[in-house]
């Protein structure tokens, strides 16, 4: 009997292949290439540390001459992120239902629509941003349009996702009742998406709120024009301000995505 | 097995006619040339053991499930063979019943009342109860009373029972004012009291309102007390076609060896 299970006992670890051997072997030696690439220095690191120090020290205390105009940068911030979010999400939604593979009107539709979305969502925010303050130059405008297509390219997708994993059950019911397929998106798939739907805005909102930050470095308006101005005047004490206000303002932004997950999901229409 | 039932084929609600359905990859098929017609007014059970097609049967005469062959007739209007806009006003006909309840869990129990009239009104103001006009609204509440269900017009579906979902789903099916009603073991999820209350109201209704019934079911005993007549699915084909009355559970569970 004890030999019997022994024998039917798997290994601790199995044996890899020599695929997965040659793959992980091949892991390794482009990490090792990566890290010289990447300059890694340790004495690089110990000499600079110094001037962190030095600049550490400059940022205390934090300068509070222009508090009110950092203020009103960081409500022009949020305000950038949170109109580029909900226009984002409006515009996600019907992409998202066009590339949902149980609701494309046409499979051609369906790769076309998705092919756009990964190209807005495989460009950075930053050549973003330097597109749209090329275009319609320096100022939160640009930040918004940026914000717009970052969330487009994030929620589309994953609006699609969730619209894809519904049951079937209750648009099937409307199926049988013999509803139009706009009703049965409405009714059905989004509400049954919902959780998800509400859950992917929020974390779209909160990605906003920090992207909206570093956007203000290249002219696209928001308190990251203000860090941008204060590090490059070497005003670390105003510098250490801002971050403190960026991260109270993406600490709130969060707790209160939070609540707002959690009352949502309990609403009912 | 071969007292067949004598349908009065100038009043026939479904016809089925050489109807075959077999799975991709399945060796063989689910049944095949199944033909059987439903006067106005019956209410007919389909028997048989678990994988026999009986729920592919009902999914195949909505073309929920496309037939491989064969035909199927609603009041005499062919459903094969329809585009999507004529099969949507084909199925509007008839109310679906689903073992699942199927219901729009976060919607409240009215909208998902209301959400059967889509069957023979497009508006959007049947997306939600909150735009619907007062006219649907009203009818959606006298479709709660009808099964006792008007006090939880404003739950949330999703808070709902077993028993009482299938009931909200039983009204949604009234509020389509269907000529037919499917149901697929309507009971099957609940527990024999609610199951049995389920069918009772069912039965009301059906009876009431002179509809034709059509439901899936492994009660042998509801078989015989709520259908006139019984369909016994075995071996690939249709193995059994009788007068309930005539019936008893014994044959029955011969459609189970």
């Amino acid at each position: 009997m004890s030999e019997q299970l022994n024998a039917s006992l798997p290994a601790r670890f199995e044996r890899p292949s020599l695929v997965a051997a040659l793959l992980f072997a091949g892991f390794i030696a482009l990490f090792c290439w990566s890290v010289s690439a990447a300059g890694l220095s340790l004495p690089q690191l110990l000499s600079g540390l110094p001037n962190m120090a030095k600049i550490a020290g400059e940022m205390v205390p934090p300068a509070t001459n222009r508090i009110s105009p950092m203020l009103v940068a960081v409500l022009v911030t949020f305000q950038m992120a949170l109109v580029g979010t909900v226009i984002g999400v409006l515009i996600s939604l019907p992409l998202a239902v066009l590339m949902a593979r149980n609701y494309t009107p046409h499979p051609l539709v369906r790769s076309m629509v998705r092919s756009v979305v990964s190209f807005i969502r495989t460009v950075p925010d930053l050549a973003w941003a330097l597109f749209f303050v090329a275009s319609v130059g320096l100022g939160p405008f640009a930040g918004t349009l940026t914000l717009i297509m970052d969330t487009v390219g994030f929620c589309a997708r994953f609006f699609a996702e969730a619209i894809e994993e519904v049951d079937d059950g209750a648009p099937e019911a409307l199926t049988a009742i013999g509803a139009p397929r706009a009703s049965i998106v409405v009714c059905a798939a989004l509400p049954m998406a919902m959780p998800s739907l509400i859950n992917t805005s929020l974390f779209a909102l909160e990605k906003s709120v920090r992207a909206s930050v570093v956007l203000g470095l290249v002219g696209a308006g928001g308190i990251g024009a203000e860090l941008a101005t204060a590090m490059e005047m070497f005003r670390f004490d105003q510098a250490a301000t801002i971050i403190l206000l960026v991260f109270l303002l993406v600490l709130s932004v969060e707790k209160l995505s939070s609540h707002a997950r959690v009352a949502l999901l309990k609403k009912r229409r | 097995m071969n007292a067949l039932a004598q349908p009065d084929i100038s009043n026939t609600a479904l016809r089925v006619r050489g109807l075959s359905k077999q799975f991709e990859g399945a060796p063989t098929p689910v049944w095949s040339n199944v033909s059987f017609d439903v006067p106005q007014g019956q209410r007919v059970a389909i028997v048989g053991g678990n994988g026999a097609g009986k729920s592919t049967l009902l999914r195949c005469c909505m073309r929920l499930v496309e037939p491989d062959s064969g035909s199927v007739e609603f009041a005499g209007q062919s459903v094969t063979g329809l585009g999507l806009r004529p099969l949507a006003k084909a199925r509007s006909q008839v109310g679906f019943v689903f073992q699942k309840h199927n219901l729009v869990s976060r919607l409240s129990v009215l909208t998902n009342v209301l959400h059967g009239a889509m069957a023979y009104s497009r508006t959007p103001r049947l997306w939600f109860h909150s735009i619907a006009t007062r006219e649907h609204r009203d009818y959606a509440m006298h479709c709660l009373e009808q099964v006792h269900l008007g006090h939880l017009s404003g739950r949330c579906a999703g808070e709902l029972s077993g028993g009482q979902s299938q009931r909200v789903a039983i009204a949604r099916v009234l509020m389509q004012k269907p000529k037919m009603i499917f149901a697929d073991e309507p009971v099957a999820s609940l527990d024999p009291q609610a199951g049995e209350d389920v069918m009772q109201v069912f039965s009301e209704l059906v009876r009431s309102q002179n509809l034709t019934l059509v439901f899936v079911t492994h009660h042998l005993d509801h078989a015989l007390h709520y259908a006139d007549r019984v369909l016994g699915l075995r071996d690939s084909k249709l193995h059994l076609d009788a007068v309930s009355q005539q019936l008893s559970v014994q044959q029955l569970r011969g459609m189970y060896e």
